[in-house]
């Protein structure tokens, strides 16, 4: 069994979120659908619904973020849930305990959800499979695998300016080779039709095969942007760099980073995006970041609203999941 | 089956005098998914309201979430004018047990806090778990526990009692 399976049970109901791989068309609606009844809940006095009052969400966080951690506690927050922040290689790991043993100690607080953030590929799987049944697990992002609740944030971002999935071009420009949220945004992006996804960047930062994955791959930026609906730019992962993969971020820069002249290549009504954070002046100029198609900061709200749409429906498969079965 | 527009008429008629014996001068009417909109969509014409209708859905305010999770397709609830001061009507379509307008109620107040909150239902059914009543109700059903009624619609409105 895969991460794809395991996070379903024999209903389909999503009990686990590990990766947009292998969900059908149905998920990412739903999702994107609760999403969208959750945005109107920051314009309230009260900026809190009841729906989570008494479950404990805990963010194991294996890898440095302030972002992801932040919006998971603040989605976790706004459905009225206690939330536990561990940063757990600072602590634990560096005593010699190991992965299961943490898990073991955190389980023993009565925890109803992890959400996991690890520099391993596959980390969030192996914590949901030795994970005691009532507990749901959340994938913030699993090293080069997958960060499936920043693609839906993506995804969500982009339907609210461009619904029309069949009839748009999406380019995604930048370090594909260890962009988890490149892998996930590209599989979101097939489930829901979309009419062209393409991937910019040079041989050095693609992984191999990545024709596989049903995608048009470009190394010159020019072409790639041509009459594209939406420009999501990845940043440029230097800490994951081993070994020369680039010559400077200044070349990097001169070749594929997005300047305003290059966006008039895009169709004039394209959006911009990045899932943070970005390297000014490296993968986007800041005129393009701060710029009128930019809605990068839109995204980062957003992800709120998606992630608390994710923790609603999965910790709600999970008490559907326990009724049926009692 | 009876003639849900008359029932309709009725309720305005009823809310009308209630809000002269009140002193109301400009209620807002809350519908609650989905039933409860469409009539007080009618309602609203019927009433001669200018202000927007609120509309309600209280999927993560029910008190059954760590039973049976999520309902399937939320939409957004929407109160577009301040809460704060306001003379509030809620509609809904059928009272049962009261959980929904319990729900409806505590989402109201997370938007600010009304005057005071009328409650208008279409349908009372009895069966009441909660220490709530309606101000205004179109009809009184006497049906058994394994019996439900639905409102269909929204054109027309049609009442359907099915068995369980």
């Amino acid at each position: 069994m895969s991460a794809a399976t395991i996070q379903l049970d024999n209903k389909g109901r999503l009990l686990h979120f590990l990766t947009v791989e292998g969900l059908n068309r149905e998920h990412l609606i739903e999702i994107l659908d609760t999403a969208e009844s959750l945005r109107g809940v920051a314009e309230r006095r009260v900026k809190k619904l009841p729906t989570l009052h008494g479950k404990t969400v805990v963010n194991m966080f294996f890898e440095a973020s302030t972002r992801t951690r932040t919006t998971f506690e603040l989605a976790a927050k706004r459905l009225s849930a206690d939330v536990l922040n561990l940063s757990i290689s600072t602590s634990s790991t560096v005593k010699g305990e190991t992965l299961l043993d943490t898990l073991r100690n955190i389980e023993a607080m009565q925890c109803d959800m992890f959400v996991v953030r690890h520099s391993q590929s596959g980390a969030a799987e192996f914590i949901a499979r030795h994970v005691k049944p009532h507990i749901a697990v959340l994938n913030a992002g699993d090293g080069r695998h997958a960060h499936p609740t920043q693609a839906m944030l993506d995804i969500f971002t982009i339907r609210r300016h461009k619904p029309d999935f069949p009839h748009l071009r999406v380019a995604i420009v930048g370090d594909i080779l260890h962009s988890r949220v490149a892998r996930s945004q590209i599989h979101a992006l097939n489930i829901l039709g979309t009419g062209e996804v393409r991937v910019v960047a040079p041989k050095t930062l693609l992984p191999a095969h990545v024709e596989a994955l049903g995608i048009r791959v470009f190394h010159d930026l020019r072409q790639g942007l041509k009459d594209v609906d939406v420009i999501i730019m990845l940043r440029l992962q230097r800490e994951r760099m081993q070994g020369a993969l680039l010559p400077s971020a200044q070349e990097y820069f001169q070749c594929y980073g997005l300047t305003e002249e290059r966006l008039t290549l895009a169709h004039p009504a394209a959006i911009v995006m990045h899932p943070g954070p970005i390297n000014r002046g490296v993968e986007i100029d800041s005129q393009v970041a701060d710029g009128p198609r930019s809605v990068i900061l839109e995204q980062v709200t957003n992800g709120i609203a998606v992630r608390m749409a994710i923790m609603s429906i999965t910790l709600g498969a999970h008490a559907q999941a326990a009724r049926e079965s009692a | 089956m009876q003639d849900i527009e008359r029932l309709i008429e009725a309720m305005a008629e009823a809310l009308r005098r209630l809000f002269t014996e009140r002193g109301i001068a400009n209620p807002a009417l809350v519908g609650v998914h989905t039933g409860g909109v469409w009539i007080a969509e009618r309602l609203r014409t019927l009433l001669e309201i200018s202000d927007p209708l609120g509309s309600l859905d209280i999927s993560f305010y029910r008190d059954d979430f760590s039973r049976i999770g999520m309902q399937p397709q939320v939409r957004p609830s929407e109160l577009p004018f301040d809460v704060d001061g306001r003379h509030i009507v809620l509609v809904d379509d059928v009272l049962y047990t009261g959980r929904t307008v319990r729900a409806a109620l505590d989402e109201i107040f997370d938007y600010g806090r009304p005057d005071s909150v009328l409650l208008a239902t279409l349908v009372d059914r009895g069966g009441r778990e909660l220490p709530i009543e309606p101000n205004v109700v179109g009809t009184r059903l006497i049906l058994s526990p394994g019996e439900n009624v639905k409102l269909t619609g929204p054109d027309p409105l049609r009442l359907v009692v099915k068995t369980s």
